[in-house]
């Protein structure tokens, strides 16, 4: 399932990219195809965020929200992210920081 | 057309060669993080590199293992990941005109079309400088990303228990830096706000994977709602580079 999956990204996220240099600027030059084209990307991540630091596994397969050391990680992300660090400093100070609480 | 046929002089050539071998070694960092994040969320070595060869588009392959790694179904990573591929689409649409490739070598350049190779290309004011720009930086960056994920994917095979070194919480970072060159524009926020809002609610009542689909459905939804306006952030320029880290 997973080879499956990779492989569907991976030949779709090509064909995307392929159809943008060859279709006809005006066919989706659209504005308000634009305008959800350009939101599509920022509502996903947003909700990445979201989900990767409050959703968590319950033991009966299903999901429910917590707040725990990832918050902390996340956190120490924005910091990071306001102080301008580069993408890699941002990623080890939220793994760093949700470490360590563990830890303590 | 004849300043967008103007020609390139040596120095200049150079010089938009070495910017995109910068921002190549910057995202090879960015690779690391992938190829680590990748294995740790349940993918093997192999697939995180057919990934990072075949997708070559690093927020979609954050997307696919994010929502493996948190117990989504790989059907709902893929979706995710091809709505975020959607953003090369209007970087390519954007290119096409500049670079002018036809043919064989527009299938092949199509692949290189990401965030670093459209920022680094999509202001220059002749084609030779554009196709240089797009070139050098995408060629640096295919080579970095895919040694990198290799690096990365091996070192967090070796690490063992991903929560003890934090990796979920290195999942969320992520996705937040890509985002983050984004959040300038208060259309944006405002989207960005609601999708959080959207996908909180819906964790506890759906399966993994579908809350972070569903906001696909606030971007529609504000999209069509929305006046006019150009949001600044929608193609990356050189100024979102190399800190943003986009991919």
């Amino acid at each position: 399932m997973i080879w499956a999956a990779v492989l569907g990204c991976a030949v779709g996220c090509y064909l995307l990219k392929l159809a943008g240099l060859s279709v006809p600027p005006q066919v989706l030059e659209r504005p308000v195809v634009r305008r959800i084209a350009d939101l599509i990307p920022v509502a996903l991540l947003a909700a990445l965020v979201a989900v990767q630091v409050f959703a968590t596994s319950g033991h009966n397969g299903g999901q429910h929200l917590a707040v725990d050391a990832r918050l902390a990680g996340l956190a120490a992300a924005v910091v990071a992210l306001l102080l301008r660090a580069p993408f890699i400093v941002v990623v080890v100070l939220a793994a760093v920081v949700a470490a360590l609480i563990r830890l303590a | 057309m004849s300043d967008l046929d103007a020609g390139l002089d040596p120095g200049r050539r150079r010089s938009i060669i070495r910017d995109g071998l910068a921002v190549g070694v910057a995202t090879g960092a960015y690779g690391l993080s992938f190829g680590a994040i990748a294995v740790t969320s349940g993918l093997d070595v192999w697939q995180a590199c057919v990934l990072s060869l075949l997708a070559f588009t690093g927020a979609s392959q954050f997307a696919l293992v994010g929502v493996i790694g948190a117990g989504g179904a790989p059907l709902s990573g893929m979706v995710t990941g091809l709505l975020l591929g959607t953003r090369n689409t209007l970087y390519g649409l954007r290119l096409s005109t500049l670079l002018g490739f036809r043919g064989v070598r527009r299938v092949t350049a199509a692949h290189l079309v990401i965030d670093e190779s459209t920022a680094m290309s999509v202001t220059r004011e002749t084609r030779e400088a554009a196709r240089v720009g797009f070139l050098a930086t995408g060629i640096a960056v295919f080579v970095l990303w895919n040694l990198s994920t290799f690096g990365g994917a091996l070192a967090g095979h070796a690490l063992g228990d991903p929560k003890a070194w934090g990796f979920d919480s290195a999942v969320g970072g992520a996705f937040l830096a890509l985002l983050w060159p984004r959040l300038k524009d208060r259309r944006n926020q405002i989207c960005a706000a609601l999708a959080v809002a959207v996908a909180l609610v819906l964790v506890p009542v759906v399966p993994a994977g579908v809350p972070v689909l569903a906001t696909a459905g606030v971007a529609l939804g504000l999209g069509l709602l929305a006046r006019d306006r150009l949001d600044p952030t929608e193609v990356p320029d050189q100024h979102d580079l190399p800190e943003g880290g986009l991919g």
